[in-house]
């Protein structure tokens, strides 16, 4: 199939492309891209105001497959990632049993070829069993492709076993991914330490449990020379010292969830089992350094810890409830509302931090329109505005707290490698 | 006890989960209906047909011996049929959730959970799982909304007003259900609140809540109208920040040494039961400024009232 997708605004900040053009599509590539392209196309997309840009990443998702699939499968978990406007994620390593060797992940590949409805890159476990007391055998899971390394769910505690993973990792050229908590710190809390947990009864967890782990293994990361990409950071503190870290020349990457500056902790007042994450929501003051940090590239990009919970999981006591929501179908409408809509990044910036950025930290393809490149492109309607409905959500968990939020901004068509998986936004049948 | 609620205060909701979500006025209308239903309980038939035909559930999820009779007592003299349900002779430990135990009780066509459970919040999670009214009895360090109730009771009925009283919360204040709904109602009503406590039980932030805070039991003491003392329960989490029980009672227990030196007319209360010579001296418990078994008597009272509104709500 050749598609012509005509008049649209093409945003590639990878290639720093930013107007109106068009782009050709065949033999799952860009064939090419220009002004008012002249061809015989099979099928012509007329994107007139609408946004073209390179298909998302997401570098954290949790598709609980396998051990959960009550929770989440491949095949659910990639609709919901397709919904969203994403053509590529990363699979978190803490499934029953982890990926912490490579027949695991092989089998995993396995179940990825026959239901994946995207791209899924997969992440090895750091320790055995992420049980933080043995390194897995970086090598191998090399070999078997992961894409970075994580006991993401735990932080791996042991100063001595995180200082010998990276200096493992840099030997194996794979990304450390760290979960910065300090549980003794943290002190089983369930909700944000401070004025929010006082009232509420609630045991709080304190910031100082994520921000001296990030200060750590910056510490590491800068002692070795080796890379490190911090999950999750949700408050200022992290923010200041990775902002520091960056100036001082530390290869030090970092990720924010939406749900980190979309809600505060003001939210859980409720005891609204869907406001419980971890790290947790934190201060308005943490939201508005979130936004600096991602408008000044302290944070360099999003990704949402897609973390899904069956309803009689999180339908019980606060205490009793698991941590995290879903993710993967809000995120693009989350960003937009709360980031470009009040100026903090502007279009080319939200796509690079949802696509350019995760690629090239990764080292992944895609996240660019490079003619010759496979062809995962996002055409998003920036303008639409929606309500998020339960009914609406692909995937198999519905833990979230923005459902009937109005939102804005949606994905219209998905084309991942060349192939329309979205049109009109309906997903195409999965063809056999 | 004259100033009543503003006329035009009406009930409209159907539970009580804390004293955080009521207004002055709702406050106050509870404590107004409680004085007609403590001339009830000294009757010679202490009793009332206010809800005959409706039937109480006491669903405790925690130990209670005094809570639980005071709410059943509380039922029984309005004319309620009163069951309760306790954790050990439930199907909770069977691994039943909270909301199904909560929709399986109104299923049962009861009126009034009364809930008492370890976990913040779990009152406003049944709550809103359930059609029947909810009543709190205590959850985990949230809220204990009708023990506040009584002690403002009481308060009121020893010294005419709550308004302008300065009023000592002294005690493990991080891990305590009552000290929170104490805050919320005095505060409301208008009194000065000190809460007082070693300092690692003094949980973050709590000045925000409109308190002054010390760790000098001295400080807490001098002007005050009246003091709360909180139950020490050294069996939990309080251990870790001050190990030692004599210790305690020489630096923050009241015994009548320290209240010599306070207002010769200081109201002393006590949620309960007593850990005489930890937090307070038998000497104390037992004098002339102690009330605390008029708390308890007032409990009912309270409770009544509760239960009475609740089951009485009127559409908002």
């Amino acid at each position: 199939m050749r598609y012509h997708i005509k008049n649209g605004l093409v945003i590639d900040p990878a290639n720093k492309i930013e107007k109106v053009q068009d782009i050709v599509i065949s033999g799952g590539k860009i064939e090419d891209i220009g002004q008012a392209l002249n061809c015989k196309a099979d099928e012509t997309i007329d994107a007139k105001g609408l946004i073209v840009a390179p298909g998302l990443i997401d570098m954290h998702a949790h598709l609980r497959e396998p051990g959960r699939e009550d929770e989440e499968t491949v095949a659910t978990g990639t609709r919901a990632a397709l919904r969203g406007g994403y053509t590529s994620i990363v699979s978190m390593p803490n499934t029953e049993p982890a990926m912490d060797d490579a027949d695991k992940v092989e089998a995993l590949k396995a179940i990825i070829k026959k239901d994946a409805r995207c791209t899924v890159h997969i992440a090895g476990a750091i320790t055995d069993g992420r049980h933080g007391k043995r390194l897995t055998d970086f090598a191998k899971l090399k070999d078997a492709a992961v894409v970075a390394l994580s006991d993401d769910g735990a932080c791996v505690e042991s100063e001595d076993l995180m200082d010998k993973a990276l200096q493992e990792a840099k030997r194996c050229s794979l990304l450390v991914i760290e979960h910065c908590e300090d549980t003794a710190l943290a002190a089983g809390g369930v909700i944000n330490k401070g004025f929010i947990s006082t009232k509420m009864g609630l045991r709080g967890m304190a910031r100082e449990a994520e921000f001296e782990m990030v200060k750590r293994d910056i510490g590491l990361a800068k002692k070795n020379g080796s890379r490190i990409h911090i999950a999750h950071v949700s408050c200022a503190e992290s923010v200041e010292v990775i902002r520091k870290a960056k100036k001082e020349g530390v290869a030090v990457t970092a990720e924010v969830a939406p749900h980190h500056f979309s809600l505060s902790e003001d939210c859980c007042v409720t005891y609204d089992t869907n406001t419980k994450m971890n790290p947790p929501l934190r201060s308005s003051a943490d939201i508005e350094a979130l936004k600096e940090a991602l408008a000044d590239g302290t944070i360099d990009l999003i990704a949402t810890d897609h973390a899904p919970h069956t309803d009689s999981e999180k339908d019980v006591e606060f205490d009793f409830a698991p941590f995290g929501i879903i993710g993967l179908e809000t995120a693009l409408s989350l960003a937009v509302v709360e980031l470009v809509s009040s100026k903090v990044l502007s279009w080319p910036e939200l796509i690079s931090k949802m696509s350019a950025n995760p690629a090239r930290i990764l080292g992944i393809s895609g996240g660019c329109l490079t003619k010759g490149s496979p062809a995962d492109i996002v055409i998003i309607d920036p303008a639409k505005e929606y309500i998020y409905s339960r009914d609406s959500i692909e995937s198999r968990s519905k833990n979230s707290p923005f459902i009937d939020w109005k939102l804005k901004a949606k994905t219209v068509h998905l084309f991942l490698g060349g192939e329309m998986v979205m049109k009109d936004g309906l997903l195409a049948p999965r063809d056999s | 006890m004259k100033n009543g609620p503003d006329k035009k205060t009406i009930w409209t909701k159907k539970d009580l989960l804390g004293l955080e979500y009521l207004s002055k006025d709702e406050i106050e209308l509870i404590l107004y209906t409680a004085e007609s239903f403590k001339e009830v309980t000294t009757r010679q038939i202490k009793k009332v047909p206010a809800l005959r035909g409706k039937t109480v559930v006491n669903l405790f999820y925690e130990p209670s011996t005094r809570t639980r009779t005071s709410f059943e007592l509380a039922a029984k003299r309005l004319s309620a049929d009163v069951v309760n349900v306790e954790i050990e002779t439930s199907s909770v430990k069977k691994g039943e959730t909270l909301i199904d135990t909560g929709k399986n009780i109104e299923a049962l066509k009861i009126d009034i959970i009364v809930v008492r459970h370890s976990c913040s919040g779990a009152p406003n999670i049944l709550a809103r799982s359930v059609g029947a009214s909810v009543v709190n009895a205590g959850d985990g360090w949230h809220e204990h909304p009708t023990q506040a109730l009584l002690d403002m009771f009481t308060l009121k009925s020893k010294l005419g007003k709550i308004s302008g009283l300065k009023v000592s919360i002294i005690g493990d204040i991080a891990h305590s259900r009552v000290a929170r709904s104490n805050i919320w109602g005095l505060t409301k009503l208008g009194a000065k609140v000190t809460v007082c406590a070693p300092a690692l039980l003094i949980p973050p932030d709590i000045e925000k809540m409109g308190v002054a805070v010390t760790t000098d039991v001295d400080e807490a003491l001098e002007g005050a109208d009246a003091i709360n003392v909180l139950r020490m329960q050294f069996e939990r989490d309080t251990a870790k920040a001050f190990p030692s029980k004599l210790e305690y009672f020489k630096r923050y227990g009241i015994h009548e040494e320290r209240l010599k030196r306070c207002k010769k007319d200081i109201v002393v209360m006590h949620p309960g039961p007593i850990n005489r010579g930890i937090e307070m001296s038998s000497a104390v418990a037992d004098g002339k400024n102690s009330v605390i078994l008029e708390q308890v008597t007032n409990g009912i009272a309270v409770r009544m009232a509760v239960l009475y509104l609740v089951s009485h709500a009127k559409e908002a």
